[in-house]
């Protein structure tokens, strides 16, 4: 049985990824193949440096004040680090821990926010890309009658799901998600994470979660960071019955003191 | 940096749990032997007995088992524990069974005139330590005890074949041994029985401490 992801071609890759925050080491040279297709759950203590990580992906982590990024990242092959971060941004969406809809914006807007900020004008396209990203995201089954409502007026869970259908509407090859469940009850999570099932036929899903049962629940490979270092990344499914290594089964296994 | 938890003290518990149902087996193996070996009656009720203590350990471990994974979803060590528990749980019911059948067998032979027993207690000694070693490879998660298990599975299968034609020999030469003959054969059966369960609580042992499925493994050791 294979133990590290192979068979698809790879969407990101990491070598030697340094970062912090002034003289604080986060991540100490991480080294890690995300492949096409799949979800990838990061998980780890907090502190551990998993949402540093995919805040590098998409070049969010370099905007705050003193933050330090070296190494390597290539996505779809391509130098992320030197890209203009808005490109690699329509790329590399994210879904952050509390859905953050913009607030004087209306569902449909929300939607539509990306497309028209890149100058997106045509009332057609845009009607038609706000109806796609929502039922991709799974929720204009709720929404279709009231497209004009606040986005902050929908439920957690909903408003979620708004955000993911926002980031999906500039059409992404990989999406972020750090900790979208964290503020949601179970049923609002279920709903989220049958999404991700769903939308992963489409793009590359990375999702730094702290609910270990998640983890094992949406994603085929898992890393396990400890310390700013990834020190097992695999299948989930072997990650969760046959750890490799002591400080994962002492992690997953809820002995880490 | 490992720390304890009320999780640990449950699991403990249940190794706890399944060490003694392991324990009335090996009783229940000695005394039912007894009433073949020694012919005495006596010890069936015994046997007996254990069985239903046997039984509601069954239940209770099963039912402890799904609790724990309910509760607590257990991962990696903790899995394979669980999962190898309710697997051990299951041989050890059917030893207790098949230690039932053996003194119930005995006391059938009691009303026949006494035969050869043969390579009997040999089996006996194979089984009961087969069946100690096994629990004792589960308590300290010995996977060297386990595999050597294992390999005393053949001697076990073959005293019972020799056992069986000994005894189809007899039977072709004494028609009126047919009855004590069918008896032993019984025996010797309901023997490598619990030699075979041990091999399976040997194989979960194996795959409780090495994540490593054995079963039905051409190299099994």
């Amino acid at each position: 049985m294979e133990d590290a992801p192979k068979e698809r071609p790879i969407a990101i890759s990491v070598r030697g990824l340094r970062a912090g925050y002034g003289a604080a080491a986060v991540l100490n040279g991480v080294n890690l193949e995300v492949r096409e297709n799949t979800v990838t759950a990061i998980i780890g203590p907090s502190g551990c440096g998993k949402s540093t990580l995919i805040r590098c992906l998409n070049r969010m982590h370099e905007a705050i004040p003193g933050a330090t990024c070296d190494g390597e990242i290539l996505v779809g092959g391509r130098d992320a680090l030197r890209l203009d971060p808005v490109v690699l941004r329509r790329e590399v969406g994210m879904v952050f821990q509390r859905p953050n809809p913009f607030p004087t914006m209306s569902i449909a807007q929300n939607v539509a926010a990306g497309l028209t900020l890149n100058g997106v004008s045509d009332r057609a396209l845009i009607a038609e890309t706000v109806e796609k990203s929502l039922r991709r995201a799974a929720l204009w089954d709720e929404v279709k009658d009231k497209l004009d409502a606040p986005g902050v007026g929908l439920s957690g869970g909903q408003q979620q799901r708004l955000c993911i259908a926002r980031a999906l509407a500039v059409e992404p090859r990989i999406l972020l998600l750090d900790e979208p469940c964290s503020a949601l009850d179970p049923i609002a999570t279920a709903r989220i994470e049958e999404l991700l099932l769903q939308i992963k036929e489409q793009l590359t899903i990375v999702i730094v979660t702290h609910n270990m049962q998640q983890a094992a629940r949406v994603a085929e490979y898992t890393v396990f960071m400890l310390m700013g270092e990834m020190v097992e990344y695999g299948l989930t499914r072997k990650m969760f019955t046959q750890p490799a290594d002591k400080r994962t089964e002492d992690y997953i296994t809820g002995r880490f003191g | 940096m490992t720390m304890k938890r009320q999780f640990d003290a449950d699991l403990d518990a249940l190794r706890g749990s399944v060490l003694r149902m392991g324990g009335l087996c090996e009783e229940m193996l000695q005394y039912a032997i007894k009433v073949v070996v020694d012919r005495e009656e006596l010890h069936l009720k015994a046997v007996q007995d254990w069985e239903h203590q046997v039984n509601a350990m069954h239940i209770e471990i099963d039912e402890v088992c799904l609790r724990l994974i309910a509760l607590h979803q257990p991962a990696a060590g903790d899995l394979r524990l669980l999962a190898a528990v309710i697997k051990i749980n299951s041989d050890l019911e059917r030893v207790a069974d098949q230690a039932v059948n053996i003194a119930e067998t005995g006391v059938y032979l009691l009303k026949e005139p006494k035969i050869a027993l043969g390579d009997i207690p040999r089996m006996v000694e194979v089984a009961s330590g087969m069946l100690k070693d096994s629990l004792d490879a589960f308590s300290r998660g010995d996977v060297a005890l386990a595999r050597d298990v294992i390999k005393r599975d053949d001697e076990e299968d073959r005293l019972k074949s020799r056992i069986f034609n000994e005894l189809v020999h007899l039977m072709q030469r004494d028609a009126s041994a047919i009855q004590r003959g069918m008896d032993i054969i019984l025996i010797a059966r309901n023997l490598e029985r619990i030699a075979d369960h041990a091999t399976n609580v040997a194989e979960d042992v194996i795959f409780m401490v090495l994540g490593k499925d054995i079963r039905h493994s051409v190299e099994k050791i």
